[in-house]
C-alpha cells in the first residue's frame, strides 16, 4: 500500500507541475552557479565577477562564463571593461563578449548605458530566457550568474528554467541586510536550489593610515545567520577601497592585484565553491 | 471610485524615494526623513512598497505588529516616539516577519494597488513611499496607482560609487 501511496503522490505532483516551465540545461554548459542575495548593494556583482575570474585562475583548463541577470541595473559590462552590441552567429545566437578569458552576456550590452529598463515581470521573463538560451556560450565548465536583488520574477525564472548546481548568497553583516538574506535563502529552498553557502562581504574596514579596524556594518552577523540556517560561510571579504576601485575601472582585483588579500579571499571562496559542487556531468 | 479616492484624499503631498541601485540607503533615508518631518511638526506617513525586502518595520522596531481593518480599509501601524507616524508595509501582513515573499509581478501589482487605495491614511502632510531597487513592477504600479493624487515628486538616493 505504501508503494501505491507513492505512485499516487508521483502522479499528483506530475499533474500539479503541468504548465510550469520545464527545466532544461543550457547547451554546452556543465554547471551553473548563481550569486544572489535578496538585499541590494551587498556586492553580488563584485563577488560574481571575482569568483568567475578566480575559478578561471584556479584551473586554466576550465572555461568560465558570466551571465548578468540583473536586467534593471546591469553592472557586469563596467566591471569587466566590456562594451558594445553582441554579434550574431549564423544560427542567430548572440556571441558573448569576452575579456580576461571569461565569456560574458548582459542586458547592458543590449541597451544604452543610461537607458532605464522599466519593464514589468512578464517582459523581464522573456528577456532572461533570451539571455540564457539565445547565447552561443560554447563549451563552458562553469556559468556564473549574477542575480538582481530581491526574490521575484528573475530569480523564479532562472531557477525554473535551468538546473542550478548551487547558489552562493552574499551579504554584509548589517541586520537589515541579513533579514533579506534570510528571505533569499528561503526562496532557494522553495525552488529546490542547493545553497552552497554564504559570503560575508564588507566585513571589516581597515583605516589606510592608522590600520585601526572598524566593523562598519556590524561584526559576525553573517556567521550567526549561517549558523541559524545551517549553512556554511564560504569566505569573508573586507571592505577595501581597491576592490571597489578596481571594479569601477573594469579591472577586477583577482586579475589586477592577484597577490592582494582581497584577491586571495576571492580565490579561497572559489575553492570552497568547487569543494561543494556536485561532480560535473561527463 | 469614490471610496478609493477617499483614503488618499487627506494626504497633501506624496514623495517617492527611488534609486535604481540597491543598498544605497533608500529605506534609511525614508525613515530618517519621516522622523525629521515629524520633528518639524508635520503629519507623516510611510508606505513601504519593497515587497521582497521590507526594511522599515525593523528600523522602527515594529516588526511584530499586526494591522487591523476598519470601515475604510486597513489601519496603518503608528510608529515613532509619539506614535504619530503612520506606516504600512507588507512586513505586517506576513505570518512571520522572516517569511520570504517570492511573487511574480501581477501579484505584487495587486497588493501595491491595495496599499495605495485601501489604507486609511487619514490627514497627512507627507506620505513617503519607500521603493525597492530597480525600475520594475513595484515602481510602475506605484506610480500608476498614485497618478490621480498629489504626487509631489521623487527623491533619488545614491552613493558616489
Amino acid at each position: 500500500s505504501s508503494s501505491r501511496d507513492e505512485a499516487l503522490r508521483d502522479k499528483r505532483s506530475r499533474i500539479m507541475s503541468r504548465g510550469l516551465p520545464k527545466q532544461k540545461p543550457i547547451e554546452g554548459v556543465k554547471q551553473v552557479v548563481v550569486v544572489a542575495s535578496g538585499k541590494g548593494g551587498v556586492g553580488k556583482s563584485t563577488t560574481a565577477v571575482n569568483i568567475a575570474l578566480a575559478l578561471a585562475a584556479n584551473d586554466s583548463t576550465k572555461e568560465v562564463g558570466l551571465l548578468d541577470a540583473d536586467i534593471y541595473g546591469p553592472s557586469i559590462p563596467k566591471m569587466m571593461n566590456l562594451k558594445g552590441n553582441p554579434e550574431l552567429t549564423p544560427k542567430n545566437l548572440m556571441r558573448p563578449l569576452k575579456n580576461y578569458g571569461i565569456a560574458c552576456m548582459s542586458m547592458g550590452f543590449l541597451i544604452e548605458e543610461t537607458s532605464p529598463v522599466v519593464w514589468r515581470g512578464l517582459m523581464v521573463m522573456s528577456a532572461v530566457e533570451k539571455l540564457l538560451r539565445q547565447v552561443d556560450w560554447g563549451q563552458l565548465d562553469y556559468l556564473v550568474i549574477d542575480m538582481p536583488p530581491g526574490t521575484g520574477d528573475v530569480q523564479l525564472s532562472v531557477s525554473q528554467n535551468i538546473p542550478i548546481a548551487g547558489a552562493v548568497i552574499v551579504s554584509t553583516p548589517q541586520d537589515v541586510a541579513l533579514l533579506d538574506v534570510h528571505k533569499g535563502a528561503e526562496m532557494f529552498r522553495k525552488v529546490h536550489v542547493p545553497v552552497l553557502g554564504l559570503v560575508q562581504n564588507m566585513s571589516v574596514f581597515q583605516c589606510p593610515k592608522c590600520k585601526h579596524e572598524t566593523h562598519i556594518f556590524g561584526a559576525d552577523g553573517v556567521r550567526d545567520l549561517a549558523k541559524t540556517l545551517g549553512l556554511d560561510i564560504l569566505g569573508d571579504v573586507p571592505l577595501h577601497i581597491n576592490i571597489r576601485e578596481t571594479c569601477d575601472s573594469g579591472q577586477p582585483v583577482v586579475i589586477s592585484q592577484p597577490q592582494s588579500d582581497a584577491a586571495k579571499a576571492y580565490l579561497k571562496i572559489a575553492m570552497e565553491i568547487l569543494r561543494r559542487l556536485p561532480v560535473p556531468p561527463a | 471610485t469614490l471610496a478609493e479616492r477617499a483614503n488618499l484624499a487627506g494626504v497633501r503631498h506624496i514623495l517617492l524615494v527611488l534609486s535604481g541601485k540597491g543598498g544605497v540607503g533608500k529605506s534609511t533615508l525614508s525613515t530618517e526623513l519621516a522622523l525629521a518631518l515629524r520633528n518639524a511638526g508635520k503629519r507623516v506617513g510611510i508606505l513601504d512598497v519593497d515587497l521582497c525586502g521590507p526594511s522599515i518595520p525593523r528600523m522602527l522596531r515594529v516588526r511584530d505588529s499586526a494591522v487591523h481593518q476598519c470601515d475604510s480599509g486597513w489601519v496603518p501601524v503608528f510608529v515613532g516616539q509619539d506614535k504619530a507616524i503612520a506606516l504600512m508595509s507588507i512586513g505586517f501582513l506576513l505570518e512571520r516577519p522572516d517569511d520570504a515573499v517570492v511573487w511574480r509581478g501581477p501579484k505584487k501589482n495587486a497588493l501595491i494597488k491595495q496599499f495605495v487605495t485601501d489604507v486609511a491614511w487619514g490627514d497627512l502632510d507627507f506620505l513617503i513611499v519607500d521603493t525597492p531597487p530597480g525600475t520594475s513592477d513595484e515602481h510602475i504600479s506605484t506610480v500608476e496607482a498614485l497618478r490621480p493624487y498629489q504626487l509631489l515628486g521623487a527623491i533619488l538616493v545614491t552613493t558616489p560609487q
